[in-house]
C-alpha cells in the first residue's frame, strides 16, 4: 500500500521480471547446457534425412544380414552401424534419429494445440465470468481429476473402435496428437484464468475502460501480454510431459505404430529382445528420449525461476 | 545507563550490483516509560533499524557496523540461542498487518499460550488464565469466549489488539513497533495508538514507533528521530523537532505535510530531496493543444448529476439469481457537481466514495438511479458515438501507481491510446505531437516517450497517468486518491500539479480521498460519505469549522492534530 | 457445512451421471456390439432377432435406465473377446492392482514427504541440492522406463529379483494377496518402486513448495520475533500449514497412482486391472473398457469428495463464519 513498505530489497526483486533474465540465462549453467542440448536433438531431428547413415525405411537397402549387431565398439560391432542393429538389419543410430523427429513433431504439435485450446478458453472464462466461466471451469474440474494419460488412452480407445485397423495406422499420428491436447488444455486455461482475474481488477485495465476501449479489445491487447509469461513456462514443461505420454502410448502399443516409429515404439520393439540380450536395442532409445525430457524439464525448471518475481 | 541504545549502527544489503547501505551510522536510545517515534519515507531505513535492533534482518542484509546494547549488555553478537532467548522476552515486536501475522490454523488462545509457557515458564492453567486477563487488558470484550476463537472471526482492528497482547504477554521490556496502525482506518487507527501509549506507561516500558505518518509522531511519541536515505538527520523531543527543526530536510519534510487548519493556495514542496523533478514553473497552456478550443455544447447547468444511485454487488451466487445474496455498495446517493468546481468525496475504506467514481465512468452499471453528464443520461443513450462523446469527456485518474499502468507498454502508446481511439487527431505525426505536449505538461519532459512503466518511480507513474487523462481533453477529470500510495514529499508535487491544471484548463473534478487536510486544500465543496451514503455536503470551510453531522464531527476530532 | 457436503455429493453424482452417459455411448454406438458377440455366418434374421432380445431396439432412456440400473449393481455384461463376464474379470484383478497401488503410495509419501520437509528447512545443504537434482530426474524419467531399467539391471544382470507376475498369492475369499508369500513380496518390489518414483517426486516438490510458501508468511516471522524456536516454527506452526493442501493433493494423487499402474502392469505383465484394460483397447473390447472406465471414475470421485470434507475438517476458516 505505502511506498514506505516496500523496502529496498522487495522493489530490486519487482524489476527482475525484465531485464535480468538473459543474466540469469547466461549465469545458470544449468539453463544454457539444457538449452543447448535440446537445440541439438532438434536440429538432429530437422535434419535426419540428411545426416542419418542409413534410411531404416528404406526397405531396398535393408540386409538381413546385418541383423542384430552390437554397438561398434564392442566384439561382433560393425562399423557401419555405430550403435548396433535391430533385429530387421535397421541401424539403431539411424532409427533414433527418425524416431527422434516424430516424437518431437508430436510433442510440439499437441502441446501448440493444447496452449491455443487452453489460452482461448482461459482468457475467455476469466474476463467473461458468470455462467460461461462456471460452465468450462465445471469441465475443467471434472478433467482434472483424471490423468492426462487417462484421457489420452480413452479418446485413442474411442478412435480404435471406430476406425478399421488399417485407417487407424494412418492416422494413429493426429490422433495422438489430438488426444495429448485435449488432454492437456486445462492447466494452461486455469493459469491464464487467474491470472485474467489478477489483471481484470488492476486499474489499467479500468482506466481502459474509462477511455471507452471494447472488451474484447482489452482482452487482447492489454490484458493477453501480461498473463503469457506463466504460459510459456507451462508449455515447456507440458513439451517435457507430452513426449512423455506419447512414448508411453507407444509403448503400450497404443500409440504410433513401428510404420512410423517414435521413441516410444522404438523401446517398445526393443523390450522384447532384452532377454536375450539384445539390449541396445532398447536402452539407446531409451537414453536419448531421458537425455530429450531431461533437458526440456530443467530448462522449463530454470524458466519457471527465472519469470517468478516472488523467488529470492 | 540507557534501556535501549544503538551506536553506530550500519546495516548493508550485498547485491550482485554492490553493497546498498540502508541504515548509514545510526545512535539512538530509549528509555523505560517513553515512546520514542522513528519517522521517514519510503526507503528511509527506518524500518531496518527496528528489525536490526531484534535481530530480523531479511536475507542478505547483514549488520555491517555498530552494536545494540540492552541495559549496557550488548545483544548484537550473541549465538542464536541467546539472541531467540531475548526476543519477545525481551524486545517485543508489533508488525503492520494484522491479517497475515497471525497463524490462521490456530486459537488466538493457543498462540498466547504458546509464547507465555515459552518465556514464563508457567503451567497450562496459568498461562491461560493470562492470557485471558491480556485479552481484557488490550481491550477485547468477552475475553473468556473469544480466547478460544480463530483470528479470523475478529476484526481488523481487533485482531491488531491481540498481536499487541501477543507481543507484550512476557512482560518484554522495549517493544518496536512497526507501522502498527497503518493497514487501519482512521477511528481505530486512534484508539490502537491510545492503547499503545496506555500498556507504554503502565508497564513502563520503552516503545520505539516506526512510521511514515506525522499525525502519528504528532500524536503519541515523546521523542523522534528523523531518518532520511538512511541517515538520521534529526533527533529530539516531539515538541522541539516538529515545530523548531533544525535539520533542512526535517524543515522541508514538516512544511509539506498538507495543513488541516487553513487553505493554502500551492502545497509547499520538499526542497531538500536531492532528486526532486523540476515541474514547470507556470503551465502556459493557452499555446498549446491542451488549450485550444475544445468542441464544447454550450451547456450551462452541473456537469455531473447523480440521482439515487444505488449499486448491489452479487456476494453469493445461486443457481436462481433471486436466491443471489447481495451486499449493498451504494444505498441511493444524490448529488451534483457545478462546471468548474473542485468536488471532494472523503470517507474511510468501504464508504463507497471509490464506488461513485467507477458508476460514474461506466466501470460498474448501476442498479439503479441515474448518471447524468451535462444532462444527457449516459445508461439511456443508444448510440454508441454519442456515448463515446460523453466518455471522452470524464477521465480518471487512479489510486495505484503501479497497477494503472500497462506495463507492457511504452509511455508514448499508453499516452496515444485514447487520442487514436476517439480519432483526436489526424496523422500519426499529429498524435505524437500532442503526446510529447503533454508529457512537457506533467513535467516528464519528451525522453521519457519510449520508456516503460517500470523505469519510473511512482510519483512519475502518476504524472504519466495524469498524462493519460488529459489526453482526449476531458472536462471533468475525476481523481480516485492519487495521492495515497505516495510519499508525503512526492505528494506535494502531485498536487500542486492537478491543481495548476485544474485552474488553467478550468476542469471540473471529482476529488475521492480519506485524508481529509487534502481535501480541505484541494476542494471547493466536500460531501462526507459512510457505507454507502452520502451524509453530509457542505462548502469546505464550512465543513471543517462547523460540521454538522456527527460521523462528520467524529472524524475530524479523530483527525491527527498536528498543528496546536 | 452440511449443505456444504450435501452439494458435493449431488456434484459427484452428476459427474458419475455424466461419466456413465460418455461410457454407455461408447457401448452402444461405437462399433456394432452384435458383430462382435456372433460369428460370421449368423444371418442377417438372427441377428436382428439378437438385437431385439438385448433390447437393443429400444429407446435411448430406457437403455440407459438399463445401463445405469446395471452398472451400479457392477454387470457391464460380457467381455467381447474372452466371453466372460466382465465383473469377474475386474473383480479377480482388483485386488492386484490395488495392492501395487496401496504399497507405492505410502512408499511415496513415507520417502517424499520427509524429503519435502528437509529440503525446504535446509535450503542449501548439499543433500538438498542432491534430492533436488534427483527429483528433476526422477520427473524427467518415463515410469515405463524406469521399469525396464529396473528389470534390466536386477531381473536380467543381477538376478535378484522376479520379473513378471505376482508370484505366490494367497487366496482369502474376496481378496488375494501376495503380500504372506516370500515369493509375492519380492515380486512386489520392482514394481512398487517403479510406480512409486514419479509419485515421490511429485509429492517432495509439492511440500516443498508448500512449506517454502509458509516460511515466507508474516505469522512465522512474528513467531521468530517473539522468540520462538526455529524447531518449534518449523516442525509444529509451518508444518500444520503445509500439511492441510498436501493432504489433499496427495489424497487425489492416489487417484493417479491407481491410474498410472496400468503402465506399470504393462511392464512387468502384473495381473492387474491396468493391464486387461490396455488389453482391451488393443481388441477393441468394449465392455471392458467401459467397466474400467465407470470403475476408476467412481473412485476418482469418490476420492475427490472424501477429500474435499477432510479439507473443511481440518480448516478451521471453512467451519465457522467470520464473527464480531
Amino acid at each position: 500500500m505505502q511506498e514506505d513498505n516496500i523496502n529496498w530489497v522487495q522493489d530490486m526483486r519487482r524489476r527482475i521480471a525484465d531485464n535480468d533474465i538473459w543474466y540469469s540465462f547466461t549465469h545458470t549453467p544449468i539453463a544454457y547446457i539444457s538449452a543447448i542440448i535440446g537445440i541439438s536433438l532438434i536440429a538432429l531431428a530437422i535434419f535426419a534425412p540428411f545426416i542419418a547413415p542409413q534410411n531404416p525405411f528404406d526397405l531396398a537397402s535393408l540386409d538381413l544380414f546385418d541383423a542384430s549387431l552390437p554397438p561398434s565398439w564392442l566384439d561382433q560391432g560393425d562399423q557401419r552401424f555405430l550403435l548396433g542393429t535391430d533385429d530387421q538389419g535397421r541401424g539403431i543410430l539411424s532409427t533414433i534419429f527418425y524416431g527422434l523427429r516424430i516424437s518431437l513433431f508430436v510433442g510440439f504439435t499437441s502441446v501448440f494445440l493444447s496452449l491455443l485450446i487452453g489460452v482461448s478458453l482461459g482468457l475467455i472464462s476469466g474476463y467473461v465470468g458468470g455462467r460461461v466461466d462456471a460452465i468450462i471451469m465445471r469441465i475443467a474440474d471434472v478433467q482434472l481429476s483424471f490423468p492426462a494419460i487417462l484421457i489420452a488412452l480413452l479418446i485413442d480407445g474411442v478412435f480404435r473402435t471406430i476406425v478399421s485397423k488399417d485407417l487407424h495406422e494412418d492416422l494413429a499420428l493426429y490422433v495422438v496428437i489430438f488426444a495429448i491436447a485435449v488432454s492437456g488444455w486445462v492447466q494452461y486455461a486455469r493459469t491464464v484464468r487467474s491470472s485474467v482475474m489478477t489483471e481484470k481488477i488492476k486499474e489499467y485495465v479500468q482506466a481502459g475502460q474509462v477511455i471507452g476501449l471494447g472488451s474484447a479489445r482489452i482482452m487482447i491487447k492489454h490484458i493477453l501480454p501480461n498473463v503469457l509469461g506463466p504460459v510459456f513456462v507451462i508449455g515447456t514443461l507440458h513439451l517435457a510431459l507430452a513426449i512423455i505420454i506419447e512414448a508411453t502410448l507407444s509403448f503400450l502399443g497404443v500409440g504410433l505404430p513401428p510404420t512410423t516409429p517414435s521413441l516410444g515404439t522404438l523401446i517398445r520393439i526393443g523390450n522384447e529382445y532384452l532377454f536375450s540380450g539384445e539390449w541396445w536395442i532398447t536402452i539407446f532409445p531409451g537414453l536419448t528420449l531421458i537425455i530429450l525430457s531431461l533437458s526440456v524439464n530443467l530448462f522449463g525448471d530454470w524458466l519457471r525461476d527465472a519469470l517468478n518475481p516472488k523467488l529470492q | 545507563m540507557s534501556l535501549l541504545e544503538v551506536k553506530n549502527l550500519t546495516v548493508k544489503f550485498p547485491s550482485r550490483k554492490g553493497d546498498f547501505t540502508a541504515v548509514d551510522d545510526v545512535s539512538l536510545n530509549v528509555e523505560p516509560g517513553e515512546i520514542l517515534g522513528i519517522v521517514g519515507e519510503s526507503g528511509a531505513g527506518k524500518s531496518t533499524v527496528g528489525n536490526a535492533i531484534i535481530s530480523l534482518l531479511e536475507a542478505p542484509g547483514y549488520m555491517s557496523g555498530g552494536s545494540v546494547w540492552l541495559k549496557d549488555e550488548r545483544i548484537d553478537d550473541l549465538g542464536e540461542n541467546l539472541k531467540s532467548a531475548i526476543r519477545g522476552r525481551r524486545i517485543g515486536m508489533i508488525f503492520q498487518d494484522p491479517l497475515t501475522s497471525l497463524n490462521p490454523l490456530e486459537t488466538v488462545g493457543a498462540q498466547l499460550i504458546e509464547t507465555i509457557i515459552l518465556h514464563l515458564e508457567l503451567s497450562e492453567k496459568a498461562a491461560r488464565i493470562r492470557a485471558i486477563d491480556l485479552l481484557n487488558q488490550v481491550g477485547i470484550e468477552n475475553a473468556e469466549e473469544r480466547v478460544d476463537q480463530y483470528p479470523h472471526q475478529f476484526s481488523g482492528g481487533m485482531r491488531q489488539r491481540v498481536v499487541i497482547a501477543l507481543a507484550i504477554c512476557s512482560d518484554p521490556e522495549v517493544v518496536i513497533a512497526d507501522e502498527p496502525t497503518t493497514a487501519l482506518d482512521v477511528s481505530i487507527q486512534a484508539q490502537i495508538l491510545s492503547l499503545l501509549r496506555k500498556l507504554c506507561e503502565e508497564r513502563n516500558v520503552g516503545m520505539i514507533m516506526v512510521t511514515h505518518d506525522m499525525g502519528v509522531i504528532a500524536e503519541v511519541t515523546d521523542r523522534v528521530a528523523v531518518m532520511y536515505n538512511g541517515k538520521l538527520v534529526e533527533i529530539g523531543e516531539t515538541e522541539k523537532v516538529l515545530y523548531k527543526p533544525t535539520h533542512e530536510y526535517t524543515k522541508s519534510l514538516i512544511s509539506a505535510v498538507p495543513r488541516p487548519d487553513k487553505k493554502a493556495h500551492r502545497f509547499p514542496l520538499v526542497t531538500y530531496i536531492e532528486d526532486v523533478e523540476m515541474l514547470p514553473d507556470d503551465v502556459k497552456l493557452s499555446d498549446l493543444w491542451l488549450g485550444k478550443t475544445r468542441d464544447y455544447e454550450g451547456f450551462e447547468g452541473p456537469m455531473l448529476t447523480v440521482d439515487g444511485l444505488k449499486l448491489d454487488f452479487v456476494t453469493k451466487r445461486a443457481i436462481f439469481k433471486r436466491n443471489n445474496t447481495y451486499f449493498t455498495a451504494l444505498k441511493g446517493v444524490s448529488f451534483d457537481i457545478k462546471q468548474g468546481e473542485v468536488f471532494g468525496i472523503v470517507g474511510e475504506s468501504g464508504s463507497g466514495k471509490s464506488t461513485i467514481a467507477r458508476c460514474v465512468t461506466g466501470i460498474y452499471e448501476p442498479s439503479d438511479g441515474t448518471v447524468s453528464i451535462c444532462g444527457a443520461d449516459l445508461n439511456k443513450l443508444e448510440d454508441i458515438s454519442k456515448r463515446n462523446y460523453y466518455r471522452r469527456q470524464t477521465q480518471m485518474v487512479f489510486q495505484d501507481p503501479f497497477s494503472s499502468l500497462n506495463g507492457r507498454m511504452r509511455v508514448e502508446n499508453i499516452i496515444a491510446e485514447p487520442i487514436i481511439f476517439h480519432k483526436q487527431a489526424a496523422s500519426k505525426a499529429d498524435v505524437n505531437k500532442i503526446v510529447h505536449e503533454l508529457l512537457e505538461i506533467v513535467g516528464l519532459g519528451t525522453g521519457a516517450a519510449r520508456k516503460f512503466p517500470h523505469e519510473f518511480s511512482g510519483g512519475q507513474r502518476q504524472r504519466i497517468s495524469i498524462a493519460r487523462a488529459l489526453a482526449t481533453r476531458p472536462r471533468f477529470l475525476i481523481c480516485d486518491e492519487p495521492t495515497s500510495a505516495l510519499d508525503v514529499s512526492i505528494q506535494a508535487q502531485i498536487l500542486n500539479l492537478l491543481k495548476d491544471l485544474q485552474e488553467e484548463l478550468g476542469l471540473t473534478m471529482m476529488f475521492i480521498s480519506h485524508d481529509l487536510p487534502v481535501i480541505r486544500q484541494m476542494c471547493d465543496r466536500v460531501a462526507v460519505m459512510q457505507s454507502g451514503e452520502i451524509l453530509e455536503i457542505a462548502e469546505t470551510e464550512t465543513l471543517f469549522n462547523t460540521p454538522q453531522h456527527s460521523y462528520t464531527k467524529n472524524l475530524l476530532d479523530l483527525m491527527p492534530k498536528f498543528r496546536t | 457445512m452440511l449443505t456444504f457436503i450435501a452439494r458435493r455429493m449431488i456434484q459427484s453424482v452428476l459427474v458419475m451421471i455424466a461419466v456413465g452417459l460418455i461410457t454407455f455411448g461408447l457401448l452402444r454406438f461405437v462399433g456394432d456390439p452384435i458383430s462382435n458377440m456372433v460369428g460370421q455366418d449368423t444371418s442377417i434374421a438372427e441377428r436382428e432377432q439378437l438385437k431385439e432380445d438385448l433390447g437393443l431396439n429400444d429407446p435411448f432412456v430406457i437403455q440407459f435406465a438399463n445401463f445405469a440400473k446395471n452398472a451400479v449393481k457392477g454387470e457391464f455384461g460380457l467381455s467381447y473377446t474372452l466371453r466372460v463376464p466382465v465383473s469377474q474379470l475386474l473383480s479377480e484383478r482388483l485386488p492386484a492392482t490395488l495392492e501395487l497401488s496401496i504399497m507405492s503410495a505410502l512408499m511415496a509419501l513415507f520417502i517424499g514427504m520427509p524429503m519435502g520437509i528437509y529440503t525446504a528447512i535446509h535450503k542449501d545443504s548439499w543433500l538438498t541440492k542432491f534430492f533436488l537434482s534427483s527429483s528433476l530426474v526422477g520427473v524427467s524419467l518415463p515410469t515405463f522406463l524406469i521399469g525396464i531399467l529396473l528389470i534390466l539391471l536386477f531381473g536380467v544382470v543381477f538376478r535378484w529379483l522376479p520379473t513378471f507376475g505376482r508370484g505366490e498369492v494367497v487366496d482369502l475369499g474376496w481378496w488375494t494377496t501376495g503380500l504372506l508369500t516370500w515369493s509375492g513380496i519380492k515380486s512386489l518390489i520392482l514394481p512398487t518402486i517403479t510406480l512409486a518414483i514419479f509419485q515421490l517426486t511429485l509429492i517432495m516438490r509439492l511440500v516443498r513448495a508448500e512449506m517454502l510458501e509458509v516460511l515466507r508468511t508474516d505469522y512465522i516471522k512474528f513467531g521468530r520475533a517473539r522468540g520462538l524456536s526455529m524447531r518449534a516454527l518449523h516442525y509444529r506452526h509451518a508444518l500444520k500449514n503445509t500439511l492441510i493442501p498436501v493432504i489433499t493433493i496427495t489424497g487425489l494423487q492416489l487417484g493417479s497412482i491407481i491410474a498410472f499402474s496400468l503402465i506399470t502392469e504393462s511392464v512387468f505383465q502384473w495381473p492387474g486391472m491396468g493391464l486387461l484394460f490396455i488389453q482391451a483397447i488393443g481388441n477393441a473390447d468394449v465392455p471392458i473398457m467401459a467397466a474400467y472406465l465407470v470403475l476408476i471414475a467412481f473412485i476418482f470421485v469418490a476420492i475427490n469428495l472424501l477429500v474435499d470434507i477432510l479439507y473443511v475438517v481440518l480448516d478451521p476458516r471453512l467451519r465457522t463464519t467470520v464473527g464480531d
